[in-house]
This record gives C-alpha cells, structure tokens and sequence, in this order.
C-alpha cells in the first residue's frame, strides 16, 4: 500500500511503466537486496564460504602452505581410530552435559532468589552478571592460578579447616580427573550469570496474581513453582538452554587458557584438539575433519531444545511470529 | 501489536525496559509481606550471599594478587594469604611501561570499535529490509540469519585462516575487523529486527506520502527511534569482539600485532616461570574497560542479552 504510493510518486514524470533505472531504485526486491548487500556480503565471504571450504578440506590431506588432495573419508576413518580423538569426543560430551545441568539447576535456582522483593535489587542483579562481562580468557587465568598445584587458595582454605593435610596438597591441574572437575566448574562458574539474567528477565514477566491465585487454591510452593512458573517459563529456557549447550560444546578459549587440553590430553574438547591438530600441528584436513564431526551433535543440540519450544508454543496456542 | 505477558515474553527487545520496569512497580509486593524475616534470611538471603561470593571471589583474588610483592604470592602459609600488609603497584607498573601492554589494549580497542562499527551499519540496513521492505522472501532470511548466529567461530577458524592467508590479510588488524562481522551481524541483526517491528507503521506511511525515500525513512525516523536498541547492540558487540580469542589466537602472530586475550597467555610465561602479579594485572587492566562500560550501560546490556534469547 505505502509503497504503491511511492511508486507512482517516483515514476510521476514518467508515465506508464518505470525505467529499469527506476526499477532498480524503487521496486521493492531490489530496495530490499541493496540493503541486504552489506550484511550478506560479510556473511557470505566469511561465514557461509568458510563452512563449505571447511567441509570440502576436512575431506583432503591440506597441510599449512600446501593444498590438499581429496582423500575421501580416510580423515573421519583415521580419526575413529585415534584414541585421542575418541576421548576428547567423550569428554565434551561430558563437559557440556554436566555442565550445562548444573548451570541450568543453579542458574534457575539463582533467577528465582533473584526474583524476590530484595533490597538493592538492581544492584546484586548487575554484580551477578559481572562474570559474563569480564573476557573468558582472563577470568580463565585467575582460575589457572587459583587452582594452581602449589600455590592455591583452595587448597590452603582446606588446610586451615582441616580437610586435608599440609604435606600432601591436592594436584588440580595435574591430575587429570581433577583437572577435568576444575574445567567445568570454571565453565559453570562463567555461564550462571547468563542463566540466571535471562530466566529472571522471564520470571519478571510472570503476573504474582497467578501465584496468589495458586496459593488460596492450596498450592505449596512446590506446586506453585512446578504448575504455574515452570510452564510459562518453558519457552525461555528452551532457547536459552540451547544457546547454553551450544556454546559449551563449541568451547575453545576457556579450556586453552587454563589446561591446553593437558595434562595428558584429558581436558581436550573437539575444538581445542582441532586446534592442536590444526594450527599447531599443521594438520589442516585433519583439524578440519575434527570441527566438521562437531556439526551433527551440534544440530542435534538445537533440533532438541527447537522442537520443544514449538511444542510448548503449540500447546500454548500462541500465535507462532 | 497486543502487549499481552505471552507475546511480550517474546519480544522484550522492544519493549524490554519498559515491561520490565512496569511489571517491578506494578507487582513488587506480590505476597512477599506474608514471609517473615527469619525465614526469609534462611531461604534467601544465605543461598544469595553465598553464589555472590563465589562468582566474585576470583575478581578479588586477582585483585590481590596483582597488588602484593612477589615474596608474598609464593608463600602461602606465610600470613593469611586473603589479605596484603604491604601492597604494592609495582606489577601494574611493570605491565603498563616494561612490556607491550598499551599497544595490545589499543589494538584491541582499535578492532572492537570497527569491528563493532561495521557490524551495526550491516545489521541496521539489514534489519531493515527485512522488517519494513519487506521484499520476497524476507522472512526466509530472517532465518537464515539467525541459523548463522547458531554457527560457532570454532568450526570456523580451520578454513578461515587459509582464506585469510589467500586474502593477504595475515597477522593484520583486518584479518579480525573483517571476520568478527560474522559473530556480531547475526546477533545485531536479530536484536535490531526486534526494536524496529516496535516502530509504528503509520510513522513510515506519513514520510513515504510526503515523498520521503526509503533511504531518507530509515536515516531519519527508523534511527533515531532505535537510539536505545542501538546502543544495546552496540555494547553487547563490543563486549563480544574484546571477549573474542579463537580467531586472534590464530589469525595473529606477532608480538605487537596481538590483542590483550591472547597476548596474556602467551606473553607473560617465561618458561615455566608464570609471572603471576603481571598476569593478574594485565587480566585485571584488561576486563576494566568493559566493567566500566557495563556499569553506565546495564540496562542496556541486560537488554540485549535477554532481548536477543528470547526474540
């Protein structure tokens, strides 16, 4: 409607049917397209190029300096047979299983003690969201250093309670068990606050007349939390769930900070060993071959938490925009 | 637009300062008078205290650390290793005018801002064409876009670099400016969709009568009535591009050419010998101005983030 107006508006000195000059200018396809160019030009030169020359690679024998001759499958084949490869597939799956539940259950947790008729609100609500601010990688040194084997705080806490003896500190870092624990609280310690915000911003939304409403029915808080705050809160945590997982396996820069995948590869994520194998080793059709085995968990991931926000919405009966 | 609780779930981009500031001065009782304080200091106030010390303890361990000599930090059972007698600014000192520090804080805020930058203007132009043009198959590539913020820079990186290395672009600040686009339009594009949709429709129809241009509606209505989505766009990307690691860690390598991220952890170990003050302070420096930035910024920060979850 707007802009037929505008159409006739454009084309006024001219009658009948514009230029292609004018058309280019004023029909809306193009308009649309000269404004997309931009966005889509970053996009495709750097996102959707890469992904196809980052399939197409993890299907050769690429090194650094040299490109690479199709081998077929003899990357995938060689890495289903590389224990190191097999570990650190384990251990993501691990790492962001574990630490994407604790994060969702302290995460949730907080968001409602947040919820609460506090004072200074707005103030604990903008400290809570400091770790989310504050880079990953720097926050990763302080972690490195706190649990370092010989000089960490913790360690010296538990030595003053009493937990464990002076002379026989716990080796965080070196101990691969240990090692592992340390990188997920880390992660855990980074994600909660993104959590915890976001499911606050959708608790916030939820009217307090549906609780009082709940409550003079004979609800226990229980009940109040699991029949009312849970369902209406079902789409937020869908996406943001899916947005926590995604970004947990894809993790990089936290585990490289702290271990670099050591001590003996046990904290190695798929994107760390891809590095190592990558750019380090040189090895790009094998790195290439590891990132690109991250894709069909990763779609998993996000067809899971998908389908069960539509679900959720469907049974809603909300209008799906 | 119905501003029911449901479809504002799903748009709090728009209106998200407001619905949120509402639904505090309107519902901020709720049944909260019914608990007592005992109570309420068992089942709140504890669990509360408690997370807030967790997530802030690492900030105030390396604050300490960066400020107690050197003697101190390797000597635990020494004094009570959670407080300084004798602080000393020597480590900022050191990382300020002995090391590289500076140029790598600037380099870092020379490719955020222009990242940033360009980022914005692509999303802006984007968003919309998308909301408001309206051209065939818009909404197709709304979704498209978004599937893109859904690709993680670490499946990226392998293939990047070799396109850096064709493109010449190689251990230079573009190598970053041109690639962090990546990560931030999906992400501005999505949340500025959400702002725009909020403009009135008439307001556009009034300017297209009086015989504006589509280019003359968004620089002058659109924009300026989507100062505060921008300005959450802004920092949010801006926090996104310092945070970045895996693409400076691989497209950089010299010294000088490093971002503060990456230069912290490789450049301050000598060895085996981790220079810990020197580490702290240069990770304390380096989050500073983003802790700056957020604290005049909240709102709009938690706007952003909130915004572009649940859009």
């Amino acid at each position: 409607m707007a802009d037929a107006a505008v159409a006739r508006t454009e084309a006024r000195p001219m009658p009948g049917e514009p230029s292609a000059w004018q058309q280019l200018k004023v029909n809306r396809n193009w308009l649309g397209f000269w404004f997309m160019v931009p966005a889509m030009a970053f996009l495709v030169l750097f996102l959707v190029y890469p992904l196809g020359k980052g399939l197409w690679m993890s299907f050769t024998d690429a090194r650094i300096g040299r490109e690479g001759r199709f081998v077929g499958l003899e990357n995938f084949e060689w890495l289903s047979d590389d224990s190191d490869f097999i570990r650190a597939l384990i251990f993501t799956i691990v790492f962001t299983f574990v630490a994407s539940a604790v994060k969702f259950a302290i995460g949730l947790y907080l968001a409602l003690l947040l919820n609460n008729n506090l004072p200074f609100k707005a103030f604990v609500r903008s400290v809570v969201l400091i770790p989310f601010i504050v880079p990953t990688v720097l926050s990763a040194v302080a972690f490195w250093w706190i649990f370092d084997t010989q000089f960490s705080v913790i360690t010296w806490g538990l030595v003053k309670m009493g937990l464990i003896d002076r002379g026989s500190p716990i080796n965080w870092m070196g101990d691969p068990f240990m090692a592992q624990c340390v990188v997920i609280f880390a992660n855990i310690w980074r994600g909660i606050p993104f959590i915890a915000i976001t499911l606050l911003a959708g608790l916030q939304t939820v009217s307090p007349s549906l609780y009082e409403a709940a409550t003079l029915d004979g609800a226990t808080r229980w009940q109040n939390f699991r029949y009312v705050t849970y369902p209406l809160l079902t789409p937020i945590i869908a996406v943001v769930m899916t947005f926590s997982v995604l970004f947990t396996f894809t993790d990089f820069q936290l585990i490289w900070a702290m271990t670099r995948g050591g001590p003996v590869n046990a904290t190695h994520l798929m994107a760390t060993l891809s590095y190592q194998r990558g750019i380090l080793g040189g090895n790009l059709g094998e790195g290439a071959a590891i990132a690109i085995s991250m894709v069909p968990f990763l779609l998993a991931a996000i067809m899971f938490s998908w389908f069960g926000l539509q679900r959720r919405k469907w049974q809603q009966g909300e209008s799906n925009d | 637009m119905t501003t029911t609780a449901g479809t504002d779930l799903k748009n709090p981009a728009a209106s998200g300062a407001f619905s949120r500031s509402a639904a505090k001065d309107d519902h901020s009782e709720g049944m909260s008078y019914l608990e007592s304080l005992p109570r309420k200091t068992v089942t709140v106030y504890i669990p509360l205290f408690i997370i807030v010390v967790v997530l802030l303890f690492p900030f105030y361990w390396m604050f300490i650390t960066s400020i107690k000599p050197d003697q101190d930090l390797l000597d635990l059972h020494g004094g009570n290793p959670l407080w300084v007698s004798e602080p000393t600014f020597r480590h900022f000192y050191k990382l300020l005018f002995e090391s590289n520090y500076p140029t790598w804080l600037w380099n870092t805020m020379f490719v955020a801002v222009c990242a940033t930058f360009l980022s914005i203007v692509a999303s802006v132009l984007a968003a919309y064409a998308i909301t408001r043009i309206r051209y065939k198959g818009a909404q197709t590539v709304g979704g498209l876009i978004f599937l893109a913020y859904l690709v993680p820079p670490s499946i990226l990186f392998i293939p990047l670099s070799t396109i850096i290395h064709v493109y010449g672009l190689f251990d230079t600040p573009f190598a970053l400016i041109l690639t962090y686009p990546t990560i931030l339009i999906p992400f501005c594009t999505w949340l500025l969709m959400g702002y725009f949709k909020t403009i009135p429709y008439e307001l556009e129809e009034c300017a297209l009568i009086d015989g504006a241009s589509r280019w003359q509606i968004l620089v002058k209505i659109i924009i300026p009535l989507a100062i505060p989505g921008l300005i959450s766009a802004f920092i949010f990307a801006f926090t996104l591009c310092w945070n970045e690691f895996i693409y400076a860690l691989t497209f950089i390598s010299s010294n000088p050419n490093k971002t503060v991220p990456t230069a912290i952890v490789s450049e301050f170990v000598d060895g085996d010998v981790f220079r810990w003050g020197s580490l702290m302070a240069g990770a304390l420096v380096g989050s500073l101005p983003l802790v700056i930035l957020y604290a005049f910024f909240v709102e709009h920060y938690v706007s952003a983030m909130t915004g572009a979850v649940k859009e």
